[in-house]
């Protein structure tokens, strides 16, 4: 079941992250949006984690070595083009491949199906903020050019082999899916006058064993302050 | 009362008179004197007759400001609300009541947009409203000024602060000014969800471990007069509070509506197993309702007076986002002017517009009303 685990993990993680822009966001439109689309990733984490066992056992007594979630996702939230570039990358990743799981018709296929009306949101909201960030002040191109920099390296692992992912009947193919979402990333990057980094994962070390549960150093911090309550009171329902 | 529209202040009405004078001025002011006149013997009746008043309806100043004033705190303080809540998101201790709250906090930002905009119809702006807000010219509710100090808290506020916000605002329902009693209807509904999801919460934890026991038992202690003092000032120092209920803005007095709260809690508590910190609380025959302790008014006033345990924090972390979010409005902006739809080619669709983020100013005439009307209020 590392498969549901891996995008279980994947969805878990990124709501918890957008979970922190609330009171925080630019606008209130965007902490109504930000809001809404972690407690999408959360509902799709549930489903998710309830298949593998228990969600609040595999959400809260897990140490860091066992997640098995992106590490582009644990990145910290950074500025507001930081969140979108991450946002970009993840649900343009994320819609491409439950596109091709709704249609695959493997085990997955009924709650990609769910999941993918939701992420179409979520990519059309990222999609939309690095046109108006890049194609708007000179500032907030420069931000949005940032995030997509700093970003970039992480973005590899999502084409890497998962189990029970690239099984012929899960309708996945990892080459086909790189390809399209490299297409969709650029056109969207390039009318919003913005460059994608050159080389395929440039920026020196590029990242990519969250998967194998190694994972970046603020994402142990993350886990800390998620767990905490939790693990203090062994046992106790909530 | 929608037949009867006219010039938004009588202000400007005279204004217009008396610019247009010279010889025989006095005749045209006059006139118009009668004319406002003839409009407030209608604006009294239309609230006699429980009618609503709307946006293009005349209105008196005083009432006008008086609504701003009122609809413009309620929006801050859904805002500033999600604070205190949003600071136990990412501690939430399961994925439900995670997802319970992260959703709660999301309505809390849409009941402040809807807020804003009903006020709007008033001749304001949100991005004015915000910046008195962040100026410290304009007030949100004294109950947050509490800080959230552990789960249970949580549960204390969906309980007892939205619990005490719905006795206040389910009269709102049929507030004279249309825009903010349907504004009330929606957001009534959503608060209630919440204030069962509250009592829910503090019912897991009463039943649970001794440990989460004492935890709901701590929150209630501290959330219960505070929670109290939502419904504001005794009547008899209430400033407001008389000219509200003649124009229907409000419909019970303050100690009439925390009387209501009390007798609805002491049940709920009895059924949740907490205890109410009052050793005072006793039913009254007489009055088929409960008495209750003496609230401490002097700390009331130290919070209002900005000497809360949070309101430094709050007002900070608001005018933070505020401010560090302006360069993200700006680039909104500057998007959407680029890329209006008359300069739009045809082979390139129209972007979705960006999620409304408010224009940089508002006219400067809806400015200069609002101005009058601060200076009246």
């Amino acid at each position: 079941m590392s498969a549901a685990l891996a995008l279980g993990d994947d969805a878990l993680v990124l709501s918890h992250r957008l979970g922190e822009w609330a009171g925080h966001a630019p606008v209130l439109e965007e902490e109504v949006a930000l809001a809404n689309i972690a407690l999408d990733l959360l509902g799709q984490a549930r489903v998710l984690l309830s298949l593998v066992g228990d969600e609040d056992e595999l959400a809260y007594l897990r140490e860091e070595r066992a997640f098995r979630n992106l590490q582009l996702v644990e990145q910290p939230n950074g500025d507001f083009a930081h969140t979108i570039a991450r946002q970009l990358y993840f649900s343009v990743y994320q819609h491409l491949l439950y596109e091709r799981l709704a249609a695959g018709g493997g085990e997955f296929a009924a709650l990609a199906a769910k999941a993918v009306k939701e992420v179409a949101y979520h990519r059309d909201h990222a999609e939309q903020w690095v046109l108006r960030l890049g194609d708007g002040t000179e500032e907030s191109h420069g931000r949005m050019q940032s995030g997509l920099d700093a970003l970039w390296r992480f973005t590899g692992e999502m084409f890497q082999p998962v189990e029970g992912l690239d099984s012929p009947e899960s309708g996945v193919d990892r080459e086909a899916l790189e390809s399209s979402w490299l297409a969709a990333v650029t056109d969207v990057v390039e009318r919003a006058t913005l460059t994608l980094p050159a080389g395929p994962r440039s920026g020196g070390w590029a990242a990519g064993a969250g998967r194998q549960g190694l994972h970046t150093e603020p994402f142990g911090r993350m886990l800390a302050e998620m767990q905490h309550l939790h693990r203090s009171h062994p046992g106790a329902s909530w | 009362m929608a037949a009867v529209t006219a010039h938004q202040t009588t202000q400007k009405t005279l204004g217009t008179a008396n610019a247009a004078g010279g010889p025989g001025s006095t005749g045209a002011a006059d006139a118009t004197n009668a004319a406002v006149a003839d409009h407030l013997a209608a604006f009294d009746a239309a609230v006699a007759a429980d009618e609503r008043i709307e946006p293009r309806d005349w209105m008196p100043d005083a009432y006008r400001a008086t609504l701003i004033r009122q609809m413009a705190q309620h929006a801050h303080s859904e805002i500033i609300g999600m604070q205190p809540e949003a600071n136990w998101i990412t501690r939430a201790p399961s994925l439900r009541r995670k997802a319970i709250l992260m959703a709660k906090v999301q309505d809390e930002a849409g009941h402040g947009l809807y807020l804003y905009s009903a006020a709007e119809t008033l001749g304001t702006s949100r991005e004015e409203l915000l910046d008195k807000l962040h100026a410290g010219r304009q007030r949100y509710s004294s109950i947050f000024n509490y800080p959230t100090l552990t789960w249970a808290d949580v549960g204390a506020i969906g309980w007892l602060v939205d619990g005490a916000a719905i006795t206040n605002q389910v009269p709102l329902c049929r507030c004279s000014y249309g825009p903010y009693a349907r504004a009330m209807v929606r957001i009534c509904k959503e608060e209630s969800f919440h204030q069962r999801q509250g009592y829910e919460l503090l019912l897991a934890l009463s039943r649970g471990t001794e440990a989460q026991h004492a935890m709901a038992q701590d929150a209630v202690n501290r959330w219960w007069w505070p929670s109290l003092m939502m419904f504001g000032p005794p009547d008899d120092a209430s400033s407001h509070s008389e000219q509200s209920m003649a124009w229907k803005i409000k419909r019970h007095s303050n100690d009439e509506l925390r009387r209501r709260f009390v007798d609805i809690c002491v049940p709920q508590a009895e059924a949740l197993g907490l205890e109410l910190p009052d050793p005072d609380i006793r039913w009254n025959e007489e009055l088929g309702s409960h008495d209750f302790g003496a609230i401490d008014w002097s700390e009331f006033q130290e919070v209002l007076k900005g000497n809360g345990p949070c309101n430094e924090q709050r007002i900070t972390q608001r005018r933070r986002a505020h401010e560090e979010g302006a360069w993200v409005r700006d680039a909104a902006a500057a998007y959407a002017a680029k890329h209006a739809p008359a300069q739009t080619s045809p082979q390139t669709p129209t972007p979705t517009p960006a999620p409304a983020p408010a224009p940089a100013s508002a006219s400067a005439q809806t400015s200069a009303s609002a101005q009058h009307v601060e200076e009246t209020a």
